[in-house]
């Protein structure tokens, strides 16, 4: 099953020489030219598409398998819209080139704003962040502008709960912020005490997710607001969640200040593997100033009904926390992200939510109706559940870890597991609604048959995967000598 | 229903199953008075054929003009093989190989990128990139701060020939650590950035100094200098590369005498087509004496169970999902798929090819210059050696002249009278391999009859 590195394939003199362009000697100072070439491998076009066919063949991927891993959103990726955001015209089109020979893009980004805007509820929106945390980091730096604009300089804590995903901590102190924990009470909402002896003049603000990470709706969420607006903070909400509620609640109507969007979770766009995504970010009316820059804006031509699309910069947004990429963001993901939107219309917006949930709950049923431990019984499941793990690991030594890894050799990726933190032995289940009953039935069956063999043969579950390209790897020899580049035997 | 597969038999099951009356009941915990009423500004579906109607009408509007813009995204000539190779569903629908038995592709793959991009930057190592150029620069300052132990200032020498757009982020990003920088003026009519200008700072805590090479300009930096003073006077330095540049150029490893610390760039020009922005990737390599601290993913190999090779990502303590508010970065999604496009790219193109591209690129922008400077009223600013870009000099405001070019279907360079008010009128432009001679000679008559009937008017 091992395939091979691509400097094995290399031979000297070797290339894919189609895609050599003609030869010239430019005139580069001696001091500054290139003494020994780059270790790029010398191998034919076809051995690199083959190379690379076999290995995305090693991957698991939703175009292949179920994948529902809790809080990433693994949902179908309609292959329209890569096939709009690829159109020659877009792919094409240099990043600082006129507005004018981009009318038709900036539309399609407009346009995306004004739906970000209605189903979230925000004020405004900016699409420049390329990530989820990038957002988060969009929308923490505005918490805290806004702040010092009036001259509270203190502001610099974060308030998260105890299972917040660890960017939420990790952008606060990117902000220069203090990230401070608020415990979550046995039912999985944050604990209203515990808050209320968090917030103070420190304050900046909370980020939140809600549904939270337990895969349950934080029920009390106006009191959190009022507490939190109460005390001088505003509240960010983490949009990793978004797709359990889409079309049913918005962020906006919960009193939010700041959210960012995954547009690569909610609204479809492709994983590609870690990356790319798309982070929006949308604001209340108080944060609108403190956007960063740049955002589309349509005005009203002079002469004639239509609308001319231009980019709003920090002449129109003095306040703006600035710029946050290169260009205007991952206008490819955007326009995957507008394409799928329209696909979906207002009505398909709301199936989002309302399948998601339908498809968790009842999976969730039938996981609990085979004989495993739901971490909230008593909740209504979101989007994703929690299953534990707990009982099997101290009856049978059989972890979350390897029945995620069974998993595997029965043909479905593995749910996220131990996150959140909070509760042992877990997996986070996230089935999303592009999934069928059958599918989930599968499923169902395969877990199981994991838990008939915790009971009955528990070794074949703690060596798994069986069939697999690899089996467990080992991670300690990894991290303690760090082989993290290919160095050929000949150097 | 649009991408949702449930028959009206598969929905009663399931919610006989879970025994709730309807769908709208697994709503029940959220306050009845925070539901929405309606989605009325959000437009109604259209079906794939409409929508990629609408698509096209859009795309049709903007068109595909002749363009010589570059600033810091590149048109170069993308292999066929690389995009139909990454469409691939396995590649690009895939998560974040947290699952390392079941992302054996990716994996590898981000293993054999690390690989080139050390190579092709002098480095000793090189992350699962970042988001893009500018960001990656933002996180190498940061980077900079907590890896030089001897400084203690945050100050950070930030040259004015540094793309603006990469200095803007990186005050965005970094200004809310108290990171201060310093920004060093250019030689007039050069372009450069003097060693000289670097006295005024010896013998100051300096933490880092920023190299761009080429720089903003198009225009060659003394590399060599530059980076030995930075070391004498204990700071970092951080390059800024291009990577097709690299193929010819003197790696950022190899600067004076001890090398580059950390050197970061886009990735864009190595099979990522413009899309008006992005997505690109960004890059960044350095030395593993500075490995704990750098942010992003890094995929090693190891062994399995059976002691067969196989690929895992590795010194993960550095990151969010493990350190949270101690982590080098809050970065988790990052731009894997277009770094997998730059792994063919640079697999496909191979050393000789890329030095093809790049010494074409060069040639091509020497030949655009000869064509333009030749019309009466345009100007080369900068008399120093660059790489594919340069800075010409206008006799009138360059806003009306690029409008003028826009409506014949030429995208004519950057106006650069928003980022360095200073040259007075000037513009940025930039010729790849993409440019044919017969491109440059009918950019140069549209420049011709622009200008001249500026002048009539």
């Amino acid at each position: 099953m091992r395939e091979k590195l691509i400097f094995e394939y290399s031979r000297p003199g070797r290339g894919a020489r189609a895609q050599w362009p003609a030869a010239s000697t430019p005139v580069i100072p001696a001091t500054l030219r290139r003494q020994r070439r780059p270790q790029l491998p010398e191998v034919s076009e076809l051995d690199v598409v083959r190379h690379y066919t076999r290995l995305s063949q090693l991957n698991f991927s939703i175009d292949t398998h179920f994948y529902p891993l809790g809080s990433c959103t693994m949902k179908y990726n309609p292959k329209a819209c890569n096939a709009a955001a690829l159109l020659p015209e877009f792919a094409g089109r240099h990043p600082l080139s006129s507005v004018a020979s981009g009318q038709g893009f900036l539309a399609c980004l407009y346009e995306l704003q004004e739906m970000l805007k209605a189903v979230t509820g925000m004020r405004a929106v900016a699409l420049s962040p390329l990530a989820g945390a990038h957002g988060e980091f969009a929308g923490v730096a505005m918490i805290r502008a806004y702040h010092r604009s009036r001259g509270q300089l203190q502001r610099n804590e974060i308030i998260v709960p105890q299972a917040a995903h660890g960017t939420n901590p990790a952008t606060a102190s990117m902000c220069g912020c203090v990230a401070r924990e608020v415990a979550v009470g046995p039912d999985g909402d944050v604990d209203l005490d515990a808050l209320r002896a968090a917030v103070g003049p420190g304050t900046a603000g909370i980020m939140l997710t809600n549904p939270s990470t337990l895969g349950v709706f934080e029920r009390r969420i106006e009191e959190v607001a009022r507490i939190v607006h109460a005390a001088g903070g505003l509240l960010y909400y983490d949009g990793a969640n978004l797709n359990a509620i889409l079309g049913k609640v918005r962020p906006g109507d919960m009193a939010f200040d700041a959210i960012h969007m995954n547009l690569h979770k909610t609204f479809s766009t492709p994983h590609g593997g870690g990356g790319p995504g798309a982070g929006a970010v949308g604001v209340s009316a108080r944060l609108q100033p403190f956007l960063p820059v740049p955002i589309v804006a349509r005005e009203s031509e002079e002469q004639g009904a239509g609308y001319q699309y231009r980019w709003l910069t920090e002449r129109d947004l003095p306040q703006s926390i600035g710029r946050l990429a290169s260009f205007a963001g991952n206008a490819g993901v955007l326009l995957r992200a507008y394409v799928y939107m329209r696909m979906l219309g207002r009505d398909g917006m709301r199936r989002v939510g309302e399948y998601a949930t339908l498809n968790a709950n009842y999976l969730a049923k039938l996981l609990t109706q085979i004989g495993y431990e739901a971490a909230y019984p008593q909740r209504r499941a979101s989007h994703e559940f929690i299953i534990t793990l707990r009982r099997q690991a101290q009856e049978l030594g059989v972890t979350a870890m390897d029945v995620a890894k069974r998993l595997l050799d029965l043909g479905f990726h593995a749910p996220t597991t131990y996150f959140p933190q909070l509760v042992s032995e877990c997996l986070l289940i996230e089935p999303t609604e592009t999934e069928s009953k059958q599918t989930l039935d599968a499923f169902a069956a395969a877990m199981a048959q994991i838990l008939r063999e915790a009971g009955q043969q528990p070794e074949l579950l703690r060596s798994a995967p069986h069939t697999l390209p690899v089996r467990r790897l080992d991670d300690v020899r990894a991290a303690r000598e760090p082989d993290l580049i290919y160095k050929s035997d000949a150097r | 229903m649009p991408f949702i597969p449930h028959t009206d038999e598969d929905v009663s099951e399931m919610l006989g199953l879970i025994g709730a009356p309807s769908i709208e009941a697994l709503f029940d915990e959220i306050p009845a008075a925070l539901r929405i009423a309606s989605l009325d500004a959000v437009p109604a579906a259209l079906n794939e054929l409409e929508v990629m109607q609408l698509m096209q009408a859009r795309a049709h509007q903007d068109g595909r003009p002749l363009c010589f813009i570059g600033a810091g995204a590149y048109e170069h000539h993308i292999p066929a093989a690389v995009w139909s190779t990454i469409s691939r569903g396995e590649f690009y629908s895939a998560y974040t190989p947290y699952q390392a038995e079941a992302s054996q592709g990716t994996l590898q793959s981000i293993y054999e990128y690390q690989s080139m991009m050390a190579s092709l930057t002098g480095m000793e190592v090189c992350n699962a990139s970042l988001y893009d150029g500018a960001t990656a620069l933002a996180e190498a300052v940061l980077m900079a701060v907590r890896a030089n132990r001897k400084s203690s200032s945050a100050r950070i020498l930030l040259p004015a020939n540094v793309h603006p757009h990469y200095r803007a982020v990186a005050l965005t990003t970094a200004g809310n650590q108290g990171v201060k920088f310093e920004l060093l003026p250019y030689e007039r009519g050069q372009g450069h950035t003097a060693r000289e200008t670097l006295d005024a700072f010896a013998g100051q805590d300096i933490t880092a100094l920023v190299i761009q090479q080429p720089n903003f300009f198009g225009v060659f930096e003394d590399v060599d200098a530059l980076t030995d003073f930075a070391h004498a006077q204990g700071a970092l330095v951080i390059a800024v590369v291009n990577p097709t540049s690299l193929a010819l150029l003197k790696p950022p490893g190899a600067w004076g005498a001890k090398g580059a610390n950390i050197v970061i760039g886009d990735g864009q020009p190595l099979g990522c087509p413009l899309s008006s922005g992005g997505p690109y990737f960004g890059f960044m390599s350095t030395r593993m004496e500075h490995v704990r601290q750098m942010p992003g993913r890094l995929v090693g190999r190891t062994v399995d169970l059976d002691g067969r090779p196989g690929f895992t990502l590795t010194l993960q303590a550095r990151e969010q999902h493990i350190r949270r508010a101690k982590a080098t970065s809050n970065i988790c999604t990052n731009q894997g798929l277009l770094m997998l496009a730059g792994t063919l790219y640079m697999a496909l193109l191979g050393a000789e090819g890329l030095e093809r591209v790049a010494a074409l690129s060069m040639q091509r922008t020497e030949q655009l210059a000869r064509v333009l400077t030749g019309i009466p009223g345009v100007r080369r600013l900068f008399g120093r050696a660059g790489f594919h870009e340069i800075v010409l000099g206008l006799e009138r405001p360059a806003a009306p002249v690029l409008a003028d070019l826009s409506r014949r279907g030429i995208e004519g360079g950057l106006d650069l009278a928003d980022y360095y008010p200073e040259l007075g009128p000037a513009l940025l432009v930039c010729a790849t391999e993409t440019k044919t001679p017969a491109d440059i000679d009918s950019y140069g008559r549209a420049l011709g009859e622009v200008l001249h009937a500026a002048r009539a008017a």
